[in-house]
C-alpha cells in the first residue's frame, strides 16, 4: 500500500473514531418542556448530572421544524424527544420508535394506553405529568355527606357536600375560578364533559351534555357568587370565602404553603361516564432518526426512575408518573397536589380529558365556546337546549376550519373532530 | 419666503405627524377590518355583529354614555360656576378637583374596586360600625345594578374635570358686561346662568361634549376592573378579540363600528349646539 493511501485511510479511520465518540457523547435531548433558564439548568444539573446528554429547551415551532426536517433528510442528530402529549398525537406513528420493548411505563394504565397514540405500539413513555385537582378548608370535612369518601366523590355528593356547608355557615362556600383569568373553561373541557359525556367535541350538545349543564348549575347554585371574580382559589382559601374549591395546582399552592395544617387536597369528582380530568402529559419518545438508538434508550430508561423522576418534581414542578415515596422536604403544596393528582390518575373510573391539541391559533376560540356555554346558561340563565344548538355551529365551525382530529376522550376521527 | 405659504408650512409638521401615526395606522386598521386574507368582504362584521355578547356590549356602552354624560356636564357647569364666583382660593380648587384628571382609568377602576370589594373600604367601615355582621359582596352577577352604578361612579369621579377644566376656560371668556346689563335689568343669578352664561358658553359646550361622548363610548379599564366579565362593553370586546382570541379582523372591525358611533354622535352634538354666524363672541 503506498505512503498516501495509508495515510488516508488512517485519516479516515480517525476521523470515523472521532465522530463515533462524538455521537456516543452527547445525546442531543430535543425538548418543548422546561424551558425557562433556570428549569433547563436544574435539568441539566440536577436530572441529567452524569448522563451524556445535552439538553436543549425550545419553543414548540423551532422544535417541530428541526425535528421534520431531519425526518424528511432520513438522518438526524436528535436522540431524545420530550414533548406534550399533544405534540407526539400531531405526529406520523411511523417516525418514532417503538418502546414498548424497554418495557418502561406510568403507573396509570390510562396513561400507558394513551402513549401507544392509538396504534398497537408504545409511541413514547409518559414522562411526567400536572393537573387541575379540588381543594378543600379542613372545616368543610364534617359536613361530607354520610358515606362519602373524599377520594372517591362524585359530583352529586360534591354538590351536597357544598350545600351542607351553606345551610350549616349560611354561605356559599365552593369556589369555581370563574373570573376573567379563572381556568373555567378547562373544567368544563376535561372534568364536566368527559364525567357526563364521555367526549368533550363529539358530545357537545348531546342529551348527556344538557345532563352535565343542569348538574353545573345545581353546583352554581351553592357556589359563592363573588367566583365570577376569582381566579386564583388560593387567595380565597386563605380568605376562607371559599371552603371547597377547584383549581390547577400550582393556583393552589400558596394556600397549601401557608397554611399546611388547614387544608386538603383530593381527586376531582366522578359522573356518570367516570371520573374525568385533565391531566397535562408530557413523554419522551425516540425519533426514527436517532444517531444512537442505545444511548436514546439509556437516557429514557434513566428519565423513568425514581429519583430521577422526583429530581424533574423540583425542577420543573409537574409531578412524577410512576409510583415513588415523595421525600419529606418538598414543599406541602407538591406533597399535597401529587397525592390528589396520583389517586385520581390511578382510580378505577379515571377518565382522562386532554388538553385540546391541533387547534393552533383557534385555541382561544374554542375555550370561548365553552365560557360562553357557561356565561348564557348558568349566569344568564338561557335555556340549555337552545345554548348548546347555538354554541355548537361555532364549534364545527373551529373544528373544520383547523381540522384537528378528536383527541381523548373523544372517539378518534378521520380529519376534522366532528360535533354529532 | 411668500408670507401666503407660511400658514402651511406651519401647519406641516403637525400634517406629516398626524399622517403618520394616525392616518395611516387607521388605513391599516380599516383594510384589516375589510378583509379575512383575500379580498374585500363583510365577514369580520358579521361575525362580530352575530355574536351574543354583542347587542348587550353595544346596549351596555350606550347606555352608559347616556347616564354618565349628562350627569358630568351638570355636575362640570356648577363646579365651574362656583369656581368662577371664588374671590380667593380659586387656583387651590381648581387644582384638587382636577386631580383625577392625572390618574389613570385603570388605577381609577382599582381605586373604586378598593371601595366595593367583598373585603374592601365599604365592607370594613360597616363592619367596623356594626351597620353588618359579616361582608357582602356588591359587584356580584346577581346585582347588575349595583355593578353599573360603581361602574357610572368611578367614571364620573374620574372624567368629570376634563369637561371642567374647559368650562371654566369658556366662562372666563364671558365679557362682565352681559352680566352688568342684566343685573341692571334685575335678573336673578338663575336667570343670569340661563339667558347670559349657557349661551355665550355654547362653542365651550360643544368642544366638552364631543370630547367626554366620544371618550364614553372607548370606556374599558374602568369597567374591566369593576365588572370583570360581568358588564360587556364594545371595547373589551375589541381586547378580547386582539389579545385572547388573536382574531386582529374582527377586533379591527368592532373598532371602526365604535368609531361610526363616536362619528355620529359628534355629528349630532355639533348641530345641535351650533353657533350661528355672526354671533359668537
Amino acid at each position: 500500500m503506498k505512503f498516501q493511501a495509508k495515510l488516508a485511510s488512517a485519516a479516515s479511520g480517525v476521523a470515523i473514531l472521532v465522530s463515533a465518540t462524538i455521537a456516543q457523547a452527547d445525546v442531543l435531548f430535543w425538548s418543548t418542556q422546561a424551558k425557562p433558564v433556570e428549569e433547563a439548568q436544574a435539568m441539566r444539573e440536577q436530572v441529567l448530572g452524569g448522563q451524556d446528554v445535552d439538553y436543549q429547551p425550545n419553543d414548540g415551532g423551532p422544535w417541530l421544524t428541526r425535528l421534520n426536517a431531519e425526518l424528511q433528510a432520513g438522518s438526524g442528530s436528535i436522540g431524545v424527544l420530550g414533548a406534550l402529549h399533544g405534540d407526539f398525537s400531531a405526529m406520523n406513528p411511523d417516525d418514532l420508535l417503538d418502546l414498548g420493548d424497554l418495557g418502561l411505563g406510568a403507573a396509570s394504565a390510562t396513561f400507558n394506553e394513551l402513549a401507544k397514540l392509538g396504534t398497537s405500539d408504545t409511541q413514547y413513555i409518559p414522562w411526567m405529568q400536572a393537573s387541575y385537582i379540588m381543594a378543600a378548608n379542613k372545616k368543610a370535612l364534617e359536613h361530607l355527606p354520610a358515606g362519602a369518601d373524599i377520594n372517591a366523590l362524585t359530583y352529586d355528593q360534591l354538590i351536597e357536600w357544598s350545600t351542607n356547608v351553606k345551610e350549616a355557615t349560611g354561605e356559599a362556600k365552593f369556589g369555581f375560578p370563574a373570573g376573567p383569568k379563572g381556568l373555567k373553561h378547562r373544567f368544563f373541557q376535561g372534568y364536566l364533559y368527559p364525567s357526563y359525556t364521555d367526549g368533550v367535541v363529539r358530545t357537545f350538545a348531546s342529551d348527556e351534555a344538557v345532563t352535565a349543564w343542569e348538574k353545573m348549575r345545581e353546583l352554581w347554585a351553592v357556589t359563592n357568587p363573588a367566583s365570577t371574580n376569582f381566579s386564583f382559589l388560593q387567595e380565597q382559601l386563605l380568605s376562607e370565602d371559599v371552603w371547597i374549591a377547584f383549581d390547577h395546582t400550582s393556583r393552589l399552592a400558596a394556600a397549601f404553603n401557608e397554611r399546611p395544617d388547614d387544608f386538603v387536597a383530593f381527586p376531582a369528582p366522578a359522573g356518570p361516564t367516570g371520573r374525568g380530568f385533565m391531566p397535562v402529559i408530557a413523554g419522551v419518545a425516540i425519533p426514527r432518526t436517532a444517531p444512537d438508538m442505545d444511548a436514546a434508550k439509556a437516557i429514557v430508561a434513566h428519565m423513568l426512575k425514581p429519583e430521577t423522576q422526583i429530581a424533574t418534581l423540583r425542577a420543573t414542578n409537574f409531578f412524577p408518573v410512576v409510583d415513588v415515596e415523595l421525600p419529606g422536604d418538598l414543599p406541602p403544596s407538591v406533597q399535597a397536589a401529587g397525592n390528589a393528582v396520583a389517586i385520581m390518575s390511578a382510580s378505577a373510573d379515571a377518565n382522562p380529558g386532554l388538553l385540546p391539541a391541533g387547534l393552533g391559533d383557534k385555541g382561544g376560540d374554542f375555550n370561548r365556546v365553552f365560557v360562553d356555554s357557561f356565561e348564557r346558561i348558568v349566569l344568564a340563565g338561557q335555556p340549555i337546549r337552545a345554548v348548546l344548538d347555538d354554541q355548537k355551529k361555532t364549534l364545527a365551525k373551529i373544528m373544520n376550519e383547523t381540522g384537528a382530529p378528536c383527541w381523548a376522550p373523544d372517539a378518534p376521527s378521520e380529519g376534522a373532530c366532528p360535533v354529532e | 419666503m411668500n408670507a401666503r405659504f407660511l400658514p402651511y408650512l406651519l401647519i406641516l409638521p403637525v400634517t406629516l405627524f398626524l399622517c403618520l401615526f394616525f392616518l395611516y395606522p387607521f388605513v391599516l386598521v380599516a383594510q384589516q377590518a375589510f378583509s379575512t386574507g383575500a379580498g374585500f368582504t363583510l365577514d369580520n362584521f358579521r361575525d362580530v355583529s352575530s355574536h351574543w355578547k354583542f347587542p348587550i356590549s353595544l346596549q351596555n356602552t350606550l347606555i352608559l354614555a347616556a347616564a354618565v354624560v349628562p350627569v358630568q356636564l351638570a355636575l362640570a357647569l356648577l363646579m365651574a360656576t362656583m369656581v368662577n364666583k371664588m374671590k380667593k382660593g380659586r387656583d387651590i380648587v381648581l387644582y384638587i378637583w382636577t386631580i383625577p384628571l392625572g390618574i389613570s382609568d385603570l388605577a381609577a377602576g382599582i381605586i373604586w374596586l378598593a371601595i366595593f370589594d367583598q373585603s374592601g373600604f365599604l365592607n370594613s367601615m360597616l363592619n367596623a360600625v356594626g351597620a353588618t355582621d359579616k361582608p357582602f359582596n356588591l359587584l356580584s352577577y346577581q346585582t347588575p345594578g349595583v355593578v353599573f352604578l360603581a361602574i357610572a361612579r368611578a367614571e364620573i369621579w374620574r372624567a368629570t374635570a376634563i369637561m371642567l377644566v374647559i368650562l371654566v376656560a369658556g366662562i372666563g371668556l364671558i365679557p362682565k358686561e352681559y352680566y352688568e346689563a342684566a343685573e341692571v335689568f334685575g335678573a336673578s343669578p338663575w336667570k343670569r346662568f340661563l339667558k347670559v352664561t349657557l349661551p355665550l358658553l355654547r362653542p365651550s359646550l360643544q368642544t366638552a361634549l364631543v370630547l367626554r361622548v366620544i371618550l364614553a363610548f372607548e370606556i374599558f379599564a374602568v369597567v374591566s376592573a369593576l365588572g370583570g366579565t360581568l358588564f360587556p362593553v364594545l371595547m373589551g370586546e375589541v381586547y378580547t378579540y386582539q389579545f385572547e382570541l388573536l382574531n386582529g379582523g374582527a377586533a379591527a372591525a368592532i373598532a371602526l363600528i365604535i368609531l361610526a358611533i363616536s362619528i355620529a354622535s359628534t355629528l349630532v352634538i355639533l348641530r345641535a349646539l351650533r353657533v350661528p354666524k355672526g354671533a359668537s363672541i
